[in-house]
């Protein structure tokens, strides 16, 4: 299955992944040949194959509604990029 | 009218549990910035979300009170976008399988029904809130995010594009709001966030079958808001049209103080969420004999009760309409008649007198310091001819105030009726010999003037005098 340059543009723009234009031809044929592969699937008849939620057969796992201690506030705040008065600092996010 | 609003409505609503939907970190509202997360609900590599029981739980329930097949199956998804607010990057939510589909509420605008189709409710978890370092997010270079929010349990409830009106929008808000109030499941208060109202809105032309192009509407905090902003936009898009223009197809905030929406120009790639199956989670399955279960456990809601308090109580339909809105309201009006008290009676001393007091307190009826075994008494006072209506109101008055029982108040203040003949008839001659104009009035024909009269001497016993005594005692003495 070939895959386009725009749709390369898309994906890369959906997973914020920057891809330089001289990459761009290696990772078109990279996607298509992953895709042609997958694609064989293609030929089986599942016709009354129910669609596979989850590939473990487990269902119904709970917990009770109880409250545990959440994290110290020290160590929840040990992996920020950058801190700011016990916030999570992050670039300015504006959606235009 | 030439053309048509047509709304639906995605409602959140964010669900009364102890713990977070994946995690056991608390729900609680308020705590220090990022003092309620863990690994789970800040997304860390390596841990597993659990689904808490009683989001299911409350799930089902809502499903049941609003008509819905409750799926066998259902199962959660990631819904991909980015965004600071979630720390992992995908929102768990619930796609192709949701716990409930094929709702409806039924709502009453104009003194008509309409049936609200709703499509389908899911679960999912709720985001963090972003704190911008400037006054507004286009004058900040950085965001501050609390992430005790992340994980909170939500419903989304989405309804089909059935509402015609901002007016209807609204009631439909009402409606849903009042139920899930019954099945204290959740706080519902639209102005601290704990149910949010986004909205989608089109016009067409009266008659035709053919949505027109739909914006989304965020940010309407309250019902008045909601109900502003649909009739906002409506018009805006039909006079767009009008001028030969198109509606685009995109997000738009509601601004409160300039009473317009505003766009919020969203790409259209922004919104491809890429939902897959959570790996993560497991699937769920429901029982028959689990929806059974869970439709025991379901108090009766406000439709039914509607019919009972107009079946059992003869109210009116307005009456029961507004006395079961609230649980704690349908709830007092029980309890007084239980207490013995005639059921409309009651229904006008709380609808009247009690409303304003509750209203002024900002208070609900299940915190009302007349409690509904009080009402019943101090409306057998009446009935007994101990005190009569007039001084009722006062009587009710002092019991808001202290707390204390109608015939300690009544023994208290001197309030009870004067019945007997003697002063009552002293009374009257005095009025009578102080009115000669109105006593010619009333001789003379002008039968109103007997009014006047009465109120003098109920003034002259400061209300306790039996108001029917008075009346027949005057027509006697004046037709002597
Ligand atoms: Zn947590």
């Amino acid at each position: 299955m070939k895959i386009s340059h725009e749709e390369i543009q898309k994906i890369a723009l959906l997973s914020r992944l920057h891809i330089p234009d001289e990459k761009l031809a290696e990772t078109e044929k990279a996607l298509s040949d992953i895709l042609t592969y997958v694609e064989q699937l293609e030929e089986l008849d599942l016709t009354d194959v129910q669609p596979m939620a989850h590939a473990v057969p487990l269902y119904n796992v709970y917990r009770e509604d109880k409250v545990v201690p959440s994290l110290d506030h020290e160590l929840a705040l040990s992996n920020a990029p950058e801190e700011d008065n016990g916030y999570f600092k992050v670039p300015r996010v504006v959606q235009e | 009218m030439k053309y048509e609003t047509v709304v639906g409505l995605e409602v959140h609503t964010e669900l009364k549990t102890k713990s977070k939907i994946f995690c056991g970190c608390t729900t609680e509202f308020g705590g220090d910035q990022n003092t309620h997360v863990c690994p789970v609900c800040l997304g860390l590599p390596g841990c597993l979300p659990v689904l808490n029981k009683k989001v299911l739980d409350y799930a089902i329930k809502v499903g049941l009170a609003l008509h819905c097949d409750i799926l066998g199956f259902n199962k959660f998804d990631r819904k991909n976008y980015y965004y600071p607010d979630l720390p992992k990057n995908f929102q768990t939510s619930q796609y192709d399988l949701p716990i409930c589909l094929n709702g409806y509420l039924d709502i009453e605008v104009g003194g008509k029904t309409r049936r609200i189709r709703i499509t389908r409710i899911h679960m999912e978890e709720d985001a963090g809130k972003l704190v911008h370092s400037g006054s507004t997010i286009s004058t900040s270079d950085s965001s501050n995010v609390d992430y005790n929010r992340t994980g909170v349990p939500l419903l989304e409830i989405v309804s089909e594009p059935d509402m015609r009106s901002g007016e209807e929008a609204r009631a439909y808000v009402e409606k849903l709001r009042s139920i899930l109030k019954y099945l204290d499941v959740s706080d519902v208060r639209m102005e601290e966030g704990s149910l949010r109202c986004d909205a989608n809105i089109s016009v067409r032309l009266v008659g035709d079958d053919k949505l027109g192009t739909k914006t989304e509407i965020k940010n309407m905090n309250s019902l008045s808001a909601l109900q502003k902003g649909v009739e906002y936009e409506a018009l805006r898009q039909a006079e767009l049209v009008d001028d030969g223009g198109q509606v685009v197809q995109e997000t738009r905030t509601w601004d409160d103080g300039k009473g317009m929406t505003l766009s919020m120009r969203k790409k259209e790639a922004e919104n491809d969420y890429r939902y897959f199956p959570e790996p993560d989670l497991v699937p769920l399955t429901i029982s028959d004999e689990q929806i059974e279960d869970a439709r025991k456990t379901l108090p009766e809601l406000p439709d039914a009760k509607m019919a009972r308090f107009q079946d059992e109580y003869g109210l009116s339909n307005e009456d029961s309409r507004i006395l079961t809105a609230l649980r704690e309201t349908a709830d007092y009006l029980d309890a007084t008649v239980k207490a013995g008290a005639d059921a409309k009676g009651a229904a006008n001393w709380m609808l009247g007198d009690l409303s304003k007091m509750v209203n002024e307190a900002n208070i609900t009826f299940k915190d009302a310091p007349v409690k509904p075994e009080q009402l019943a008494k101090m409306m057998a006072l009446i009935t007994k001819g101990t005190i009569s209506g007039k001084i009722a109101k006062k009587v009710l008055a002092s019991m808001w105030d202290t707390g204390k029982d109608p015939d300690v108040i009544v023994e208290e203040q001197g309030l009870v009726q004067i019945t007997d003949t003697g002063a009552i008839e002293a009374l009257v001659k005095q009025v009578i010999a102080d009115n000669p104009k109105s006593v010619e009035d009333f001789k003379s024909g002008k039968g109103k003037a007997i009014g006047f009269l009465v109120g003098q001497v109920m003034k002259a016993s400061k209300g306790k005098a039996n108001p029917g005594m008075v009346n027949q005692m005057l027509k006697e003495e004046l037709s002597k």
